[in-house]
């Protein structure tokens, strides 16, 4: 487990505020993503969870290369992609592959399946030998639990389940080390998730993969999840184990987090440690001062504005959070 | 609210769906033959069940024959004229219309009538089709200056009345040599004339549905598989925002025909001695009252021919919208 | 709150306030598509009482939005046909009054919030404009009371600085913001029962314990019935008194809260429960359900379920559908073998 496949140092992306069409000035920045550090190791799962506008969207986009990060760093095997260039980003970019989260979006629906899950190998034509590619993509079709026959079949001819195992087909095309789930299961019927959960889990145990699983579903995170990085305003507020995230979380935010999802167990109505916040979730694009969290969190004090938290281990807290205040509170198992 | 799209999805989505197997690996129910279930093919067998789409057709390829091989549609020569038999009623002798005011057989002018009109038409939908693809997939793949340009100058064309630029052009063309040489050459100024105000529509739908195109997830896909600019234009942008340009292009096949009768009535257009139903109806309607005829029936052939492609256009469109299946 | 000089609220002939509040028996409604009927309800029946919160739980496709648009009356026609059942107001049958009765009964008893706050709120007016204009238009009362009574109601949804926010419009609201707003507006006549489709599932789960928490409170401040449609098993645990699950456009279990977690009696129900991740199964594989819903066109004959469920013999692979049995008073399972997946 100590392989690192994936660092990123400092990851850094500002989408410039522009006013006027012609002449454009740059009136403020949205700060998607603001300096995160995260690593993956060999064979693990690393989850990432936050709400809407926390940035993971943005972080999923800068690790498989669709936007360019405004500084930092995304080191692959030991190589910095941010100095590569022309053919070696191209063969850095084969090792993450990206299953998206909208199953009938994210597949072309003017291509066949075979089109679909084969176009990898048309990109990176020396993976596979021509007359190589359609056995291959069979043998990609049946390994999700679908039916190598219907590889001349449109999306559309698919439910949503069997569309995400297409595109998990696609994104196995190359062989990567990492694969990259951008809420995979959000867009799924319950009974549809566990299906795909348990494929996702296959695979990983078959083919070693390293998963970076970013989702807003906590739960869904901690069944597949060994490591957890807790996402708030761009920043990364806390991280460690699924178990140290989940039972000992030190950061008020993870807290009210994993406090407001709701538990299917009717018994603990009313006993539960319920932390609602007040308020939204502020704008990137004007974060608060010193602590992002500090507008809704209820241990604020003067420190909070002046001075930004370091994502660190302190005596109270084992692992990394970012809070002047970190201390635990096991809001998953507390009944009052 | 989302639920009844899942139904209706369920329900209209994929009439194969019961064939296609849970998805567990013991799947050993193939169906002895692949359905072709392309969204092109499932448009075609749509419109083959649609009669509106079909009577056009039909009424289109009798025009198209016409066009071809007027030959076999008459077997007069429409440039023998005998103007002592000026304007004799139907059905005199073997004139299946009579004659017109110059004593023409007026059925073989209508069947003659047809190839300038069909062939303006053609290029100009043509030419609008290409510029305006190239142009429509240029501003808004690249965006930027590529996109201001092509816009401006689209806005430009935009606020010239399509009527108006169109006499104008053609009134100073009038005078030169082409416009004079022969038939052809009539037609080929024409339709360029028609593409230059005409090419503004198509790239403008090209342009939104590219923009669309663009954002839309399995285009993110490809482009981080690595793919190249053009592999994304012509492999998931083209095929995905082509749709309404067809729809488009069929129903200004239609317009267009229009556009030349009404310039060439104008005086603008054709002249004769070149046939067509402008000119026709051009040269009869002052003997309208006594003669309704010979205005009425280029006139009836002119509607239904621009009816047969609107009509076509429009069932393209519905078979072609994803969100109606 | 204001004085109402008019009772602009209809007294609706024949309704009895002892009779439940509203029944709905053996709903049925169908899609008229062009590839087929899709039975989308075929024979729901459940009823609701004020003060009570019953959960319709199920996956996309199983029915159980169009019963509420059904109830609503706001069924997509056509496509979608009512060709059976009654929908019960008080005793009173709606599906047999006039068009004019049902839509006073559903304007001023009946409310209904959606999924999709910024959809359902019209753009091109202020959240006050289109508050004040309830008022006004049912209850008759003046510009200045119905932008006071406007304010009073965005105070209820506790939307921060209402007084300023009134005149903001829908795009102006957050995610969790827009929700309030379109709850004061299902509020705004006082309703007896109000229907909430899917309300948090386009929100973050710290919004979520918001509003649900929100609209909990004030169903119990005015005796609310409230039917909660959603397919989240963790809201409806912490909300709902009774659960009505539904499968493929029937309701396949019907019981309090606690009896369905602790001992479900459906084969479905029993498999729901189980794919959802559990802590003390973490590093294991979900239980999961095989196979796809079915195609609504193309129902299985027999229990609807059978293709899917671990229980399957012969006995429902035909029909007739297995009926609703009662198991003990407020349970019901629409299972052959209930006491197998009970573990009776």
């Amino acid at each position: 487990m100590s392989d690192v496949v994936l660092e990123t140092r400092d990851l850094v992306k500002h989408f410039p505020l522009t006013r006027g069409i012609l002449f454009k000035t740059k009136i403020g920045a949205v700060r998607a993503v603001d300096g995160i550090n995260l690593q993956l190791h060999r064979g693990e799962t690393l989850g990432v969870v936050g709400e809407s506008g926390c940035g993971k969207s943005t972080l999923a986009k800068l690790l498989v290369g669709l936007e360019k990060p405004t500084s930092g760093s995304i080191v692959v095997r030991g190589q910095d992609t941010s100095k590569l260039s022309g053919e070696a980003i191209r063969r850095a970019r084969r090792n993450i592959q990206l299953v998206m989260q909208d199953p009938y979006t994210s597949l072309n629906p003017r291509m066949t399946v075979g089109d679909i899950i084969g176009e990898p190998y048309e990109i990176h034509t020396d993976v596979a030998p021509k007359g190589d590619r359609r056995r291959r993509v069979q043998e990609l079709l049946e390994l999700v639990g679908l039916n190598p026959e219907h590889i001349n079949r449109y999306p559309h001819q698919f439910s949503g389940g069997q569309r995400q195992r297409i595109g998990i087909a696609r994104a196995l095309a190359l062989k990567p080390e990492i694969i990259l789930c951008d809420e995979p299961v959000s867009a799924l019927d319950i009974s549809i998730q566990a299906q795909v959960m348990n494929l996702l889990d296959e695979l990983q145990k078959e083919m070693g993969l390293s998963y970076i699983f970013i989702a807003h579903d906590l739960s869904v995170v901690r069944h597949i999840a060994d490591r957890v990085a807790v996402m708030y305003l761009g920043k990364v507020v806390e991280s460690g184990t699924d178990v140290q995230i989940y039972d000992q979380p030190t950061h008020p935010y993870t807290q009210a987090l994993l406090s407001a999802v709701p538990v299917p167990d009717p018994t603990l109505r009313g006993h539960r440690d319920q932390i609602v916040l007040e308020g939204d979730v502020p704008s990137p694009a004007n974060p608060p001062s010193g602590c992002r969290f500090r507008t809704r969190c209820w241990k604020v004090q003067d420190i909070c504005a002046t001075q930004e938290p370091l994502l660190q281990i302190s005596a109270k807290s084992a692992h990394p959070s970012a809070c002047h205040f970190a201390e635990v509170r096991d809001v998953v198992h507390a009944t009052q | 609210m989302s639920d009844i799209n899942a139904a209706t999805e369920t329900v209209a989505g994929a009439p194969t769906t019961s064939t296609a197997p849970a998805p567990a690996k013991d799947s050993n129910t193939a169906p002895a033959k692949e359905r072709n279930a392309s969204l092109w093919s499932d448009a075609g067998r749509e419109l083959v069940r649609n009669p509106a789409f079909m009577i056009s057709l039909g009424y289109i390829l009798l025009m198209v024959s016409m066009a071809i091989v007027p030959w076999l549609w008459t077997s007069r020569d429409p440039a023998i004229c005998d103007i002592k038999q000026s304007k004799l009623p139907p059905f005199t002798g073997d004139h299946l219309l009579g004659t017109s005011v110059n004593g023409c057989d007026y059925w073989s002018h209508i069947v003659y009538g047809v190839r300038p009109s069909l062939l303006i038409a053609l290029l100009a939908t043509i030419g609008i089709t290409f510029l305006g693809v190239t142009l429509g997939v240029l501003s808004g793949f690249f965006g930027g200056w590529v996109d201001a340009i092509v816009s401006r100058i689209a806005d430009m064309i935009y606020s010239l009345p399509y009527l108006l630029g169109a006499l104008v052009f053609l009134t100073v063309m009038r005078k030169s040599e082409l416009m004079t040489r022969s038939q052809n050459s009539q037609v080929v100024v024409i339709a360029i004339v028609l593409v230059i105000l005409g090419w503004v529509g198509v790239t403008r739908i090209m342009r939104g549905s590219v923009l669309a195109a663009k954002n839309l997830d399995f285009v993110h896909a490809a482009k981080a598989l690595g793919a190249t600019n053009s592999r994304i234009m012509f492999r998931h942008i083209l095929p995905n925002a082509i749709a309404p340009v067809i729809v488009v292009a069929t129903i200004a096949l239609g317009s267009f025909i229009a556009a030349e009768a009404t310039l060439t009535f104008l005086g603008a257009g054709l002249q004769a001695p070149a046939v067509s139903w402008g000119v026709m109806i051009a040269g009869h309607i002052q003997y309208f009252f006594e003669y309704p005829y010979l205005v009425l029936v280029p006139c009836g052939f002119l509607v239904g021919t621009v009816l047969s492609f609107i009509l076509m256009g429009d069932a393209l469109r519905d078979a072609l919208d994803p969100k109606l299946r | 709150m204001t004085e109402v000089s008019v009772d602009f609220s209809p007294a609706l002939r024949g309704t009895e306030q002892s009779a439940p509040l509203l029944q709905v028996e053996d709903l049925r409604v169908e899609f008229r598509t062009r590839v087929g009927v899709a039975k989308a309800i075929n024979g729901v029946s459940f009823e609701v009482n004020s003060g009570e919160t019953l959960a319709i739980l199920g996956e996309s496709g199983c029915g159980k939005s169009v019963t509420a648009q059904a109830i609503m009356g706001i069924l997509d026609s056509p496509p979608g046909f009512i060709t059976g059942g009654e929908i019960r107001y008080r005793g009173v049958d709606l599906l047999k009054r006039t068009d004019e009765e049902r839509r006073l009964v559903r304007a001023n008893k009946i409310a209904m919030i959606f999924q999709d706050a910024l959809s359902a709120l019209n753009p091109v007016f202020t959240v006050g404009f289109q508050l004040a204009e309830l008022f006004r238009k049912h209850r008759g009362m003046s510009r200045a009371d119905a932008k006071k009574r406007s304010i009073e109601l965005l105070d209820l949804v506790k939307i921060p600085a209402a007084r300023q926010r009134v005149n903001d419009f829908p795009h102006q609201f957050s995610g969790g913001m827009r929700q309030r707003v379109m709850i004061a507006m299902a509020l705004a006549l006082d309703p007896e029962l109000l229907i909430a489709d899917e309300p948090t599932t386009a929100l973050d789960v710290t919004v979520q314990a918001q509003i649900m928490g929100l609209l909990g409170e004030l169903q119990r401040e005015r005796n609310m019935g409230l039917i909660l449609i959603t397919h989240d098993m963790g809201v409806v645990a912490d909300v709902a008194d009774r659960i009505n699950v539904m499968y493929a456009g029937r309701i396949v279990e019907k019981a309090p809260v606690y009896d369905i977690y602790a001992k479900p009696s459906h084969p479905y129900t029993k498999a729901l429960l189980e794919s959802i991740p559990r802590v003390d199964l973490k590093g294991q594989q979900l239980n999961v359900i095989k196979g796809l819903p079915p195609n609504l066109t193309r129902i299985p004959a027999g229990c609807a379920f059978n293709p899917r469920c671990r229980y399957t013999q012969d006995v429902c692979k035909a029909d007739p559908v297995p009926p609703l049995h009662q198991i003990q008073p407020g349970i019901a399972s629409a299972c052959h073998f209930w006491k197998e997946v009970r573990g009776e």
